[in-house]
């Protein structure tokens, strides 16, 4: 799918040569360093149409956008994420995939992104080179376009390496209105796969834990699984990413805003060998483990089988499963039916989630 | 997970509750009123919570949640001191987790690191060692706490630090012992608890013999129990069938892990390194007589508390907090003045809000209140309005 303007030139310019092995305060100063970086860096790897004209923004047609629906959906997301580089991503990835999800996760086709960086001077331009090549790598591959952005440099100290943040433009089409309060008693939660692997991954990649744990981030664009399940299951009241907060925080969403009570099964709850085994040593909850490829999902009664079947035949969904179901419980309440058999409330987190001492 | 599904197994589950369902219905004409059993270790505690152990029950059962939570009982004071130590330039706090939510009198050591302090979170003591290796022009000082269980790592430490000539590392010494509080709450006049489960990790240091005097002197039951749900619900059955036969001994469940006589290396450890304070503040439960331990004269070169002066100002519980009267069991926690209006786990006022292993914030985030109430009022423990 291409979803540039046509009004493309072919052959490819000359590029700027930055000789600098690390970002110093020049390359944010608004000179030839800077021009040297962005030429270099950015706009080579991004390579389109869009951020070739050099303007001060991004033009887009808007009979272009509408004939992908009738509403935009337009979004914003920073990424801070240390360590920059970690099994199954790093944060160039990461920053693309987030904004698409969170796009995709109103039923929006995800069109256009921008690329703001913040760097800490004495970056490695070349870490800098492999995670701006990682964000278009990712964007191509999603059929996204970045086509707009902005880059400083801040003094050493201000800023832990780089900080990105990307914003995401895509068109909802006609019809289609998912909604945090819609969920009703009765209906099916779902979810794409296993749960809490990429925060279990940022914790075990920093280190501090001296652990070796053979687990990988989930990061992953979803908007070609959600095309999948919203085909196969039209009446989709809901489905939202869950990232910080897990599971567990997603739920309590639904259950507060929709007025509803939630039931879900511990033994139907996706969980990796490796992620519990992790949890267990560290004391930590994987419900409330972030992921960055995992939705849940609200699917009304009659439509969960054929949404199952639609998540699991697509590559990112092939550990979907049906958790629980809403209820007409207590309106906000989330409760599980341990794996043991007793019954517990799934509470939002509060603060950060610490491990136990003993 | 190989050795640890076979322990959270519902079926295995299902045929102990019909045998607990049994016992009691023998043992209950002989009361008139519920089963009190109180698991001493706020890792219980949290196993309880976390697997709805306490939804299984028969109504006549009521767990009493203990005083084993190590963060929830550090007084305030204590904290206030810490903080003040973390805050001097030149300092490296590290501690556990759990540790830095725990309020003082003004804020939190999360706190104090927000406002600039350098506070760590490390999951062994010897990680502190290492930072104070890395860190030769700074101070390294570890907050050590907890029972038994934690203590011969921190002594170990110590020890290391001492043979490797590290001095830029010190202890501030909270550890506590279990046994004193124990028998605190066993001599306090409104104590009514029919028997024990153990703390199966305390024991897996200090052995099943300091536990006899509560079989011996107090006739009461008590069992060292693991912390997987089919241990916890075994150490009740143990307990009731105790109860059932009308015996009291001390019993030990967490075979797999506790030996008859503890850990002699750990335990001689400790012994090197820290002796008993004549008493130590509680949170929730006052002063209490050899409740906690300090860093021994010989190795007064690595106690935070000789190295730094500090506040040490004792600051009373705030009036209105009922957490002595829920460690003993005497009041739920949502029978506390305070409970959920002033005291959350956000905002803890009394030391059971505190951890996760703290009985109010366990009742706070997993219990399903509600139930349990509508259940004790059918049952006629509770009255209907509160």
């Amino acid at each position: 799918m291409s979803v540039v303007d046509p009004d493309v030139r072919t052959e490819k310019p000359v590029r700027a040569r930055l000789s600098a092995a690390n970002v110093t305060l020049a390359h944010g100063g608004g000179g030839k360093a800077m021009h040297d970086l962005i030429d270099s860096v950015f706009i080579d790897s991004f390579d389109n149409a869009l951020l070739e004209t050099m303007e001060d923004q991004a033009r887009m047609s808007l009979s272009a956008l509408m004939r992908h629906g009738d509403r935009l959906a337009f979004t914003t997301d920073s990424y801070v994420v240390s360590p920059l580089e970690f099994p199954g991503g790093d944060i160039g990835k990461l920053a693309v995939c987030g904004t698409i999800n969170d796009l995709a996760v109103g039923g929006a086709t995800p069109l256009y992104l921008s690329c703001a960086v913040i760097i800490e001077e004495g970056l490695d331009v070349e870490l800098l080179r492999r995670m701006v090549r990682s964000m278009a790598d990712t964007a191509k591959a999603a059929g996204v376009a970045i086509v707009t952005g902005d880059t400083k440099v801040v003094g050493r100290g201000a800023c832990d390496r780089l900080f990105i943040n990307t914003t995401g433009i895509g068109v909802i089409r006609e019809g289609l209105n998912l909604s945090v309060s819609s969920a009703r008693s009765g209906d099916a939660i779902l979810v794409n796969g296993m749960l809490g692997d990429h925060g279990a991954t940022i914790l075990n990649a920093r280190g501090d834990m001296a652990l070796t744990t053979p687990i990988a981030s989930d990061c992953a664009a979803l908007h070609g699984l959600i095309e999948d399940l919203l085909r196969a299951a039209p009446g989709t009241r809901f489905i939202r990413d869950a990232t910080r907060g897990g599971l567990a925080t997603v739920l309590n969403e639904i259950a507060v805003a929709s007025k509803v009570g939630i039931d879900i099964e511990e033994a139907q709850t996706p969980l990796r060998e490796e992620v519990k085994g992790f949890c267990e040593i560290l004391g930590l909850d994987p419900l409330y483990l972030a992921n960055e490829g995992k939705i849940v999902c609200v699917v009304p009664p009659g439509e969960e089988q054929t949404a199952l079947k639609a998540m699991r035949a697509h590559p990112l969904g092939s550990e979907s499963a049906l958790i629980g179901r809403i209820t007409d419980g207590r309106a906000g309440r989330v409760s599980m039916q341990t794996v043991f058999g007793g019954r517990r409330i799934v509470d939002m987190l509060i603060g950060e989630q610490l491990p136990r001492i003993c | 997970m190989k050795f640890v599904d076979e322990f959270r197994d519902p079926a295995k589950a299902q045929s102990l509750l019909v045998e607990i369902r049994q016992m009691v219905e023998r043992i209950r004409p002989k009361m008139n009123r519920p089963l009190y059993i109180m698991e001493v270790c706020g890792g219980h505690t949290h196993a309880i919570f976390r697997y709805g152990i306490e939804t299984m029950l028969p109504d006549e059962i009521e767990l009493v949640h203990g005083p084993g939570c190590p963060v929830c009982v550090l007084p305030m004071g204590r904290i206030d001191d810490c903080i003040a130590i973390a805050e001097r330039p030149n300092v490296i706090m590290t501690t556990f987790g759990d540790a830095m939510r725990v309020p003082g009198s003004k804020k939190s050591l999360l706190t104090a690191k927000a406002e600039g302090a350098d506070v760590r979170m490390v999951y062994s003591p010897l990680d502190a060692l290492q930072l104070a290796k890395a860190n030769p022009d700074k101070e390294v000082v570890f907050f050590g706490l907890g029972f038994e269980t934690t203590m011969p790592s921190t002594a170990l430490t110590v020890l290391r630090a001492e043979a490797e000539g590290i001095r830029n590392f010190s202890l501030f010494c909270n550890h506590i012992t279990i046994i004193p509080t124990v028998k605190a709450i066993l001599d306090s006049p409104d104590f009514q608890i029919d028997g024990f489960l153990g703390p199966g990790h305390v024991s897996m240091v200090i052995g099943n013999e300091p536990y006899q005097f509560i079989a011996q002197h107090y006739n009461r039951p008590i069992v060292v129990s693991g912390f997987e749900p089919l241990d916890v619900l075994h150490g009740i059955w143990m307990v009731l069938k105790q109860i059932d036969e009308g015996r009291s001994e001390v019993e030990n469940q967490y075979r797999r892990i506790v030996p008859e006589g503890g850990n002699a290396v750990a335990l001689d450890a400790i012994g090197k390194v820290f002796e008993l304070r004549e008493f130590f503040e509680w949170r929730g439960l006052g002063s209490i007589d050899h409740s906690g331990v300090r860093v021994r004269e010989a190795y007064a070169a690595f106690d935070a508390e000789k190295k730094f002066t500090m506040p040490a100002v004792m600051i009373a519980d705030p009036k209105a907090c009922q957490c002595g009267e829920v460690l003993k069991g005497i009041i739920k926690p949502w029978a506390c003045r305070v409970y959920g209006k002033g005291c959350t786990p956000e905002t803890p006022m009394g030391a059971l809000m505190v951890s996760s292993e703290g009985a109010c914030a366990a009742y706070f985030r997993f219990g399903d209140i509600e139930k349990i109430r509508s259940r004790r009022v059918e049952a006629g423990i509770e009255e209907a309005s509160a």
